[in-house]
């Protein structure tokens, strides 16, 4: 099966169309309605949004549902969001999360 | 709904198979119940699904008994007395004394908000009697690479799919151990991902061993006849004895190398072969989430695959009298066990509340025997897979033990082998491991093992922990002082008589 017939889980689950755009690191990244930061991130191919705070290492989503914390990115300017809770917002700017994500040390 | 200012009759915390059922039950049965569930909708892990601005026609194309949901939602939708409470974090549970009401902490919102300078929502709901439904988190056993962009957890693939509609690849390997990694494999292979192989640390002949419990659960030979033939229909090849036991990149994962287990989950050297990917969804089974409980000193007992779940008495209520848990909170046992000991526990609440007799001797007696049954079963899965000591052999020494404190392998063994820890509190001072913001549900296993002196030395038990979930401090600080503060980590008592 060719990459372009492949089924997709919204064909699957018979969602929605409509999309809606937001940034990740100034590029547009699509949205469903009621779409994670996390969840439209994946489609888009992105897998990593942080560098850590020892090794400055890349991480993206692990556990899914809240509870790792790998996925912390800044989102509107603020720092240590959960992009697996956090609902993507039209024109919501979201930025790698370098570190603890506070421009000062604390 | 009770007059403002007085306790509901029962809070039920968690909206999964166990919740649903318990608070549907509990109100057709009368009694005013608070429903609270940090997820904005119902559902939990099992019956997880879009939210409901991606109008999805066919939700039911994830699940095979949406129809068992769909009800449950029905009967909470007409029942009088369930007061919904979703968006609500709880991160403590407290009573003044035995015999007072119950009080939960909650903090309010879409919960993810770590910034400990924002000011926190909270709130305090009260209740008569306590239903623990928080179902369970999923555990790890680390390898290197396994910190690699693009590997998952098994459940967090699974999770991410059913709400979220994405795929983390399109060649996505499923590997670790336990049922639910045929589930992850069969759903991301629906959703249109390549899963070329599910890799099970265990064989699945243990289950044979413990030919009653499968004799009395025809349901579950169903349940995995359904999901072989869904593998085959994908053309996924089911490898046992097998595990990840490295994942290959740089930026993301590209590949991962799999190797044969010998006796006690030991790689067999020289058996290592590499598998081309773009994902990895991997776990090694689930532990249940009882910290809310064992904070107010809540018996536990250890299960077969060494994992901790609540005591409990044969109508469910644990040893804090009037704290009753069902579903995964009592030990790893799947939706079906959740959903009949959610029931059974809300009969029983509605009896001590009532003083009435629960609902006819022959319902309980049926949900009674299911519910031993389905136990059995889960007792024979949990000892089909067990991790195996050996796994601590694939670690490296540069291995990423602790994900948040990126602690490594070698870290923490130089802190048992020169400096003494025996127990992950002393792992955790010395090294910083388990100290970071997952509160160490995701190293804790590992590092557990680690720790333990003997590679077969049985774990520690559940670490007690003062909060559930990180609490901003504004919240804490804003507690009124008519809310009794939360018991002390190592406080035997339930809450203060402040
Ligand atoms: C990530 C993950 C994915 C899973 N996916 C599957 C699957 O696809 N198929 C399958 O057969 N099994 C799956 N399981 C196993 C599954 O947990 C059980 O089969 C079933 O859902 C258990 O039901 P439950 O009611 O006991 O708990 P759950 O369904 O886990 O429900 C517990 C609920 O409690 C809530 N909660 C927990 N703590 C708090 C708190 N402090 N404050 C507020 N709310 C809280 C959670 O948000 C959750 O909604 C998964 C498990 C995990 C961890
Ligand atoms: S992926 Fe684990 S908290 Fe978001």
């Amino acid at each position: 099966m060719g990459q372009a017939d492949r089924t997709t889980p919204a064909d699957l689950v018979g969602a929605t169309d409509a999309t809606h755009f937001f940034t990740f690191d100034g590029r547009r990244v699509a949205a469903r309605p009621g779409q994670s930061i996390a969840a439209a991130l994946w489609t888009a191919g992105i897998l990593a949004w942080r560098e850590t705070r020892g090794a400055a290492r890349p991480r993206g989503a692990f556990c899914g549902i809240g509870q790792c914390h790998d996925c912390l990115a800044t989102v509107n300017g603020r720092p240590n969001r959960r992009a697996c809770l956090v609902t993507a917002r039209p024109g919501d700017e979201v930025t790698t999360q370098k570190g603890h994500g506070h421009a000062e040390p604390r | 709904m009770p007059s403002p200012g007085d306790p509901y009759d029962v809070a039920v915390l968690g909206a999964g198979p166990a919740g649903l059922a318990a608070a549907v039950t509990a109100a057709e049965q009368g009694l005013t119940v608070a429903l609270l569930d940090a997820a904005q909708q119902p559902g939990g892990q099992y019956y997880r699904h879009p939210a409901p601005a991606a109008r999805a026609t066919r939700p039911d194309a994830l699940h095979h008994d949406w129809r068992v949901f769909a009800g449950l939602r029905e009967r909470l939708d007409a029942a009088e007395g369930v007061t919904r409470l979703y968006g609500h974090h709880v991160w403590s549970m407290t009573r003044e004394a035995p015999g007072s009401p119950w009080s939960l902490h909650a903090l309010t919102g879409e919960g993810d908000d770590d910034d400990a300078s924002a000011p926190g929502t909270g709130t305090t709901v009260q209740a008569r009697a306590m239903l623990l439904a928080t179902g369970s988190h999923e555990r790890h056993l680390p390898f290197p690479g396994w910190t690699l962009p693009g590997v998952v957890s098994a459940g967090g693939a699974q999770a991410m799919l059913k709400s979220g509609l994405a795929l983390p690849g399109t060649r996505v390997v499923v590997a670790g151990s336990g049922p639910l990694l045929l589930a992850a494999a069969t759903s991301l292979a629906a959703a249109g991902a390549d899963v070329p192989e599910v890799i099970e640390a265990s064989g699945y002949l243990g289950y044979a061993r413990h030919p009653a419990a499968l004799a009395a659960n025809p349901g579950k030979l169903t349940e995995a006849a359904r999901h072989g033939a869904a593998l085959l229909r994908h053309r996924v090849r089911p490898r046992t004895r097998s595990a990840v036991t490295e994942a290959h990149g740089a930026d993301r994962v590209e590949a991962v190398t799999v190797s044969r287990l010998g006796r006690d989950w030991r790689p067999v050297p020289g058996s290592e072969r590499r598998v081309a990917c773009d994902a990895l969804a991997v776990g090694h089974g689930l532990v249940p989430r009882t910290e809310l409980a064992t904070t107010l000193g809540c018996a536990t007992r250890r299960a077969a695959d060494g994992t901790y779940a609540l005591e409990l008495g044969p109508l469910q209520e644990t040893s804090l009298r009037g704290l009753w848990a069902a579903g995964e909170t009592s030990g790893v046992g799947g939706a079906q066990a959740a959903l009949v000991e959610g029931e059974l526990a809300a009969l029983a609440i509605t009896a001590r509340l009532t003083g009435r007799r629960p609902a006819p001797a022959r319902r309980l007696r049926a949900l009674r025997r299911r519910r031993d049954h389905l136990r059995a079963f889960a007792d024979a899965m949990a000892a089909a897979h067990a991790p195996g000591p050996g796994w601590t052999r694939w670690l490296g020494d540069d291995t990423e033990v602790c994900r948040c404190e990126e602690v490594t392998a070698a870290r923490v063994r130089e802190a048992v082998a020169d400096y003494g820890a025996r127990d992950p509190r002393s792992v955790k001072l010395l090294t910083r491991a388990g100290m970071g913001w997952c509160q160490g549900r995701v190293c804790g296993t590992a590092v557990a093992c680690l720790a333990a002196a003997a590679p077969d030395a049985t774990p520690a038990p559940p670490d007690r922990r003062l909060l559930a979930t990180p609490v901003p401090l504004g919240t804490l600080a804003s507690l009124t002082p008519a809310d009794p503060p939360p018991a002390a980590p190592d406080d035997p008592s339930e809450g203060h008589p402040s």
